[in-house]
């Protein structure tokens, strides 16, 4: 590990300015916020991320999840995953972000995350993992060995010449699906981004993964007022049973009246290069009867565009029958 | 020392040797890690406190574990597991990956399992550290290490600690009644020699017994 200058700043604002001196934003930094470590300990281990400056922000009064006044939630960035999993409102009203959260990782690991982190949370790529090996995402310009390599686990959506990298959480497709909200402080104020918007797609800049600028701080995350009567779940399918990163995953959340779908929001993970909303999937469900045929044709929709690679063209295969079982399991639920 | 009376005299041979060489050589090199509670045969060096430091960007900590404060002068980089085992030589936690992918290290901050190798020491300044050295002794021991005993829920008994130190947490955790909640919640802690069922068995008796 390169050494690094360890501060604690006394509040977001002091925080913000530290960040600020950064050439770029959060990930890859100069300037690093360090929340749960999780995801930041372990790359600065590896010399991935290789931060001049640790602004350790765990003190900051940023870890509460509270009720809003329409309903809905906002959520500190420094709330740990386990309490988020495990709030009495989150189980509730947001069942499918519970799932999500306690489908990911392990109990301790759940206990050390942020919410913040996690929505920061680098790709499991092994390539990127590796200083040895050359990476567009963490060294830009020096080239793709994925694309021509060991890629069985890698995306099938969104990729680009440069960059096929998944990205690895399960809280962030419950947040796709649930339409987050991303609030941030920066140097020039405060801003929300919608959660679809915050990660970029690599393009031909993979190395730049959010609209985080320099300085920029995460403070909290708001989900809109719970929808009444909806079906919530989330898939997950790996290589083990537990303890293990996604191959294909789907966040559901439905509602039906009559026998037809009049409300979904698809969000799919393990197969995108960012948390994957689908609308091609939504659009196939709405209004449609809830019945297996239709879930088909969602699932058809939703990989309509995927581009396989090398070793990982059973994820499109995969992603279709994780999101006809979810959608069969969340309607009959 | 050992979870075994007998075999005291073996094992405080070994880990005093191994202690004591450390210490010789972290004194003539690093003294930033100077071990606090290992440091008596260092002239002017006094029970928990290091008192010196070459490291550039040491930062003054009080490290609060097994309610006992250890006031340390530490590199940023140390990691709350390298702190507990090769500065304050707490050995009974144990570096299996040292990536958050085994469980070997699971300690408990704050009355929560967290993975020790992701944590820094430096931002637990006040928190209080629990590790298996903290759990039990040989003479009393905590009811999961004796569960683990009587289940024989270890071989080799690296993954052990962590394994003990996952469990009581999982006591205080949402965790369904039957085997399956309890595997699932276990899951970040991973046995080489393959002991899960007999650990499922262990923690099963304490929550039957508690």
């Amino acid at each position: 590990m390169r050494i690094f200058e360890f501060i604690r700043p006394p509040d977001p604002a002091t925080a913000v300015a530290a960040a600020a001196q950064s050439k770029t934003a959060q990930q890859g930094a100069d300037v690093r916020f360090m929340g749960g470590g999780t995801t930041l300990i372990d790359l600065m281990k590896l010399n991935v991320e290789t931060p001049s400056r640790v602004l350790d922000i765990n003190r900051l009064p940023l870890d509460q999840i509270e009720v809003m006044p329409d309903g809905g939630l906002k959520i500190g960035a420094t709330a740990r995953n386990s309490d988020l999993a495990y709030h009495a409102k989150v189980q509730r009203d947001y069942a499918v972000l519970s799932q999500a959260i306690l489908q990911g990782a392990s109990a301790q690991i759940r206990n050390m995350a942020t919410v913040g982190g996690n929505v920061l949370q680098r790709t499991r790529c092994v390539y990127f993992r590796d200083t040895a090996m050359p990476c567009n995402k963490r060294a830009g310009g020096t080239g793709c060995p994925a694309i021509t390599g060991h890629n069985r686990t890698l995306a099938i959506l969104g990729t680009s010449e440069q960059c096929i990298a998944t990205n690895p959480s399960d809280m962030c497709v419950a947040m796709a699906a649930l339409e987050a909200t991303i609030h941030i402080q920066g140097p020039k104020g405060t801003r929300a981004v919608a959660f679809g918007d915050f990660h970029l797609l690599p393009g031909s800049t993979p190395q730049r993964e959010t609209v985080l600028e320099p300085g920029d701080l995460i403070t909290h995350v708001t989900l809109p007022p719970p929808i009444a009567g909806s079906k919530q779940l989330y898939l997950k399918l790996r290589d083990r049973a537990s303890y293990e990163f996604a191959l294909a995953s789907a966040a559901i959340v439905l509602t039906i009246g009559g026998g037809n779908i009049t409300r979904a929001y698809i969000a799919l993970g393990g197969v995108g290069t960012k948390p994957w909303r689908s609308p091609e999937a939504e659009a196939a469900l709405i209004g449609k009867a809830a019945n297996d045929a239709t879930f088909r044709q969602a699932a058809e929709a939703a990989v309509r565009n995927a581009k396989p690679q090398s070793e990982n063209g059973f994820k499109i295969e995969l992603a279709k029958r994780c999101l006809t079982h979810a959608l069969r399991t969340a309607a009959a639920g | 020392m050992s979870d075994n009376p007998k075999l005291d005299h073996v094992n405080r041979s070994r880990r005093t040797f191994l202690k004591t060489t450390g210490t010789t050589a972290a004194a003539g090199m690093i003294s930033a890690y100077l071990p606090a509670h290992a440091s008596d045969a260092v002239e002017g060096v006094s029970e928990n406190e290091v008192t010196s430091t070459t490291i550039e960007g040491a930062v003054p900590i009080t490290l609060r574990i097994n309610g006992k404060d250890h006031k340390l002068n530490i590199d940023p980089r140390t990691t709350l597991l390298d702190c507990i085992r090769e500065t304050l030589t707490f050995t009974g936690t144990k570096k299996g990956c040292d990536h958050g992918q085994c469980g070997a290290c699971t300690v408990h901050v704050n009355g929560k399992r967290v993975l020790s190798c992701l944590n820094l020491a430096v931002m637990h300044d006040g928190n209080e550290i629990t590790t298996i050295e903290g759990l039990g002794t040989p003479d009393a021991l905590h009811p999961m290490q004796k569960a683990f005993l009587d289940c024989d829920g270890y071989q080799c008994g690296y993954c052990t600690s962590g394994q003990i130190m996952s469990a009581v947490a999982l006591l205080k955790e949402p965790c369904g009644p039957d085997d399956a909640a309890v595997k699932e919640l276990m899951s970040g802690n991973i046995c080489r020699c393959g002991a899960y069922a007999n650990i499922i068995a262990a923690i099963q008796q304490v929550r039957k017994n508690g």
